[in-house]
């Protein structure tokens, strides 16, 4: 049997891994981007200059002729699902070991296509110098307009928008960063947190607008961005706009097809499409019944590693559902590290109680969040303090009681040997809203983890 | 565009450029090795002590400057910005010349010492402060070391000033140094004993515990029987049962001197080691090679101490002087130390040391150390195995969720800190060890669970 990936990303990469894993069946990953898997998510630090593309690859080259998963380097024209082909366009130079045809046979196909920036119809988008983050392409291009950059505007306050302010501020390129929100990212992050970010952002000298939107970007008169207008009236020059409002799935080839899209390709549990033997995971996927707790289209690189695995599974015939578990994300705003495990959302419902502490130095907190009809533990969030994603997951599954969470806290403190540990600072916060007196029970180590975990 | 064939490359654009206050810092120093320059030139027609405090100082005061108008005023944080940028840290040009330039000082300071007359007599006047006697190449080269070992230790410390563990590291290793391999030396020294270096052992002294060597010792009364006892218990005892508890980085990032100038000199060239499988088939082979060798040169010496030279005098003389050359200098020294812009700052402790080698198997095999992963939060990202010193490809264990137990690791803990997903977390952990380390935790489907739906 021969199945065809389309998309070289963590999703369709871990999905020929766990075939190869599972069985003998000829793979075939095609990829228009890139001639090997890299970690996407490191785009930022090849070009600050942390990595060279090839640190980001996690798997030597040797690797992909020792599994038998072939490599193509082409751009995917269109699929022809009843004869069960795809169309190819070549992508890269063709070398003798990488014969390509224009069209390739599958029997099986699993869609890992992943996303695409957002573009909300502003005028000038189009513009040269304009542009968002997700590829190599993307950031080569971002590269080649570093020279001599007088300002970068970047537009859309989430992760992408401070990860590229990250970019062009380590290379002393003054950055302009429009929020619509009147916070940082204030739809995920809770008040506090949100403000914490806000501080990072301008302790980094980036000039951050607040509740400011991108009205129009100007021409140059000759196709090319010289400055951006903001919904205040405000022109700001520049030489460069980054969009990074979000991402959408990357299905545009498929629109004209047969295949059931709705903002993503439309999937069961089991990841399969509407059509017989074709398979869309990761980014590009959109679950037509998600878990509780769970978004239908998740861009996230666990998930796509999840969906991988379930699909290889699936393929070779061990039906299981796709199932990403209880809610965890990280990130990494400036020097601020940001772990999130279980529900903790933007505004606090009335169900649920929030405790939260602050470092006096506005760097680092730690807020849980519990449900006050039951006292189970619902949420964790970190900032520049790491928890151990293990521990806090058990606890979330077993709904376990606030106070025991409490008094154990200490044990989910992953942050290095000799920092401070800061757990007896959230308990007193709470004791104080609680008028209680629970005591610290647990500090940080790993044998009583263990033990917990095994337990 | 270099994207068709893969090979993104990034040329420097941007505005970055030196301070001012970094480019008189680079001139003091540079004015600091020009009064080294000239005292080596002047073959010692020269006068020592004014040439000695004005390098010494330009140097001090310009390194430390350096590192203020680098560190101070930016965020606490990683501060890995361009190291793949600049020709220094990615073997550029600079990088080529740098390393030519020391591997042309280790070669003088083994083989031909009389070329580096005139920075011997430089120290002279130290070396008779500290010491009571005139300066060898050996003094030079201690002296050297420890200046190297202190003054980018304290970069080091600027650098990773928000990292309580490679602060307290970065002391001990300085402390090591100055106080262990040159001040007690150098006092031994005045008193009249020979220059013992007590945080050095067998196997990585390939002199200790040889027959002569336990004559000599026993030949200075008292303190010699000193000498033969720690020569023993450290190897035999102490470590052991130190690597037992904290792993091999109680030695090898913490006390040793290569490690320390490894830790603190050798910093700006971590990221050069060689990741691949290849490398580290090769450093598995070399460096028990290089055990077996001097465990093999010790029990000859013994065997023909024994047996009076009269069964492999011969052969044992010409094993002991190939050693000497090929591993204790020509390897510890040339290559470990002149290759750091080119093969990173460890390939003697990776490829090479023979003390590594027996930390390193009971590291792996009888220790509590490890690193845990943090579940399913790496995103394979690459920063932990581009900043691992000792080329382990530690994202491979991290993004499978499996904990990290190899031989080779010596617990500097900058992959911790480089992770930007607190991923990575050093432990003195417990006695599962063996059962922790086959998991892979970020598998979400268990067979289990696959055989109940299907």
């Amino acid at each position: 049997m021969k199945i065809a990936i389309i998309g070289n990303g963590i999703s369709g990469i871990t999905a020929a891994r766990w075939i190869r894993k599972l069985s003998d069946h000829e793979i075939i990953v095609i990829s228009g981007e890139s001639d090997y898997f890299y970690s996407r998510t490191a785009l930022m630090y090849i070009y600050m200059g942390h990595m060279g593309l090839k640190e980001t690859q996690p798997y030597e080259k040797g690797f992909w002729k020792k599994n038998r998963i072939g490599l193509k380097r082409a751009w995917v024209k269109d699929v022809d699902f009843k004869n069960k082909k795809l169309h190819l366009i070549p992508a890269a130079k063709l070398t003798d070991h990488d014969f390509l045809p224009a069209e390739l046979p599958y029997d099986k196909l699993i869609i890992a296509t992943g996303s695409d920036s957002n573009k909300f119809g502003w005028p000038g988008q189009d513009l040269e110098g304009v542009r968002g983050l997700y590829s190599l392409q993307d950031l080569q291009y971002m590269d080649n307009y570093s020279k001599d950059l007088n300002r970068a505007v970047i537009v859309g306050g989430g992760l992408i928008g401070i990860e590229m302010a990250e970019m062009f501020h380590s290379r002393n390129i003054p950055v302009t960063f429009l929020v619509r929100e009147k916070s940082y990212w204030s739809n995920v992050l809770p008040d506090e947190e949100s403000a914490m970010i806000n501080r990072c952002i301008k302790n980094n000298h980036i000039d951050l607008r607040l509740g400011t939107e991108l009205k129009e970007i100007v021409d140059n008169g000759s196709g090319k961005a010289v400055a951006v207008i903001t919904n205040k009236g405000e022109k700001i020059d520049c030489g460069f706009v980054g969009l990074t409002a979000g991402v959408h799935p990357n299905i545009g080839f498929l629109k004209e097809s047969d295949l059931e899209t709705g903002r993503g390709i439309k999937v069961n549990e089991f990841l399969e499409t509407n059509i017989p033997d074709v398979y869309a995971i990761g980014d590009c996927a959109e679950q037509q019944h998600p878990k509780t707790g769970r978004r239908g289209v998740e861009a996230i690189w666990y998930t796509g590693r999840m969906m991988g695995e379930t699909v290889a599974y699936n393929i070779c015939g061990k039906k299981v559902e796709y199932n990403p578990g209880i809610w965890f994300n990280s990130a990494k705003f400036f020097d601020i590290e940001y772990q999130v495990y279980g529900n903790v959302p933007a505004k606090i419902p009335e169900y649920m109680t929030s405790i939260y502490w602050e470092h006096p130095d506005g760097d680092k907190s730690i807020r849980i969040n519990f449900d006050n009809r039951n006292n189970s533990i619902l949420g964790f969030n970190l900032m520049g303090i790491r928890y151990r994603h293990e521990v806090c997951e058990k606890w979330l599954k077993e709904k376990t009681d606030m106070e025991t969470v409490l008094k154990d806290l200490g044990q989910a403190n992953f942050d290095p040997e000799f920092y401070d540990q800061y757990e007896k600072h959230l308990l007193a916060a709470y004791n104080k809203i609680a008028g209680k007196n629970i005591q610290l029970k647990k500090r940080r180590g790993l044998s009583q983890v263990i033990a917990f975990l095994k337990r | 565009m270099n994207l068709l064939d893969s090979s993104l490359s990034l040329a420097y654009q941007g505005n970055h450029k030196m301070t001012g206050l970094q480019k008189i810092s680079l001139a003091i120093v540079g004015l600091g090795t020009l009064g080294l320059l000239i005292a080596w030139a002047s073959n010692g027609n020269i006068s020592p002590l004014p040439t000695f405090i004005f390098s010494l100082a330009a140097m001090t005061i310009g390194s430390l400057l350096y590192t203020y108008s680098t560190y101070s005023g930016k965020i606490p944080g990683i501060k890995n910005n361009r190291v793949f940028q600049y020709g220094i840290s990615s073997r550029g040009a600079a990088a080529w010349i740098l390393g030519i330039v020391v591997t042309g000082f280790y070669v003088c300071l083994y083989w031909f010492p009389h070329l580096l007359e005139g920075l011997i007599r430089l120290h002279d006047p130290l070396s008779h402060g500290l010491r009571g006697k005139a300066a060898d190449q050996w003094f030079v080269y201690g002296t050297f070391y420890t200046v190297a070992v202190l003054l980018m230790g304290i970069k080091f410390i600027f650098k990773y000033r928000h990292n309580r563990y490679q602060i307290i590291r970065t002391i001990s290793v300085m402390f090591f140094q100055l106080v262990f391999a040159y001040l007690i030396p150098a006092f031994l020294a005045l008193l009249n004993k020979p220059d013992e270096y007590f945080s050095y052992f067998w196997p990585l002294d390939s002199y200790a515990l040889r027959p002569d060597w336990i004559a000599g010792k026993s030949s200075l009364g008292t303190f010699g029987y000193v000498v033969i006892a720690i020569g023993i218990l450290m190897p035999f005892v102490v470590t052991p049962i130190l690597t037992y508890f904290f792993g091999k980085r109680w030695y090898c990032s913490w006390v040793c001197g290569c490690g320390g100038l490894a830790e603190t000199a050798g910093d700006p060239f971590r990221q050069l080691s060689d990741k691949s499988l290849t490398a580290w088939k090769i450093e598995r082979w070399m460096i028990h090679s290089v055990l077996v060798a001097v465990v093999l040169l010790t029990a000859l010496l013994w065997f023909n101490h024994i047996s009076q030279n009269t069964i492999l005098g011969g052969f044992t003389e010409g094993f002991k002087s190939a050693y000497g050359f090929g591993i204790a200098m020509a390897f510890s020294g040339v290559i470990g130390v002149g290759f750091y812009p080119i093969m990173g700052s460890r390939v003697w402790c990776r490829f090479g040391c023979p003390m590594a080698a027996i930390l390193g198997l009971q590291q792996k095999y009888f220790s509590r150390f490890r690193i845990t992963t943090n579940g399913g939060q790496c995103i394979s990202c690459g920063n932990c195995s581009t900043y691992c010193e000792m080329g382990i490809d530690v994202r491979h264990y991290a993004q499978r969720g499996q904990d990290i137990v190899r031989a080779s690791c010596v617990g500097c803990g900058v992959c911790s800190a480089v992770c930007p997903r607190g991923v990575l977390r050093l432990e003195n952990g417990a006695s599962d060890i063996g059962s922790r380390t086959d998991a892979l935790r970020t598998i979400h489907i268990s067979e289990d669970e696959v055989s109940i739906l299907s």
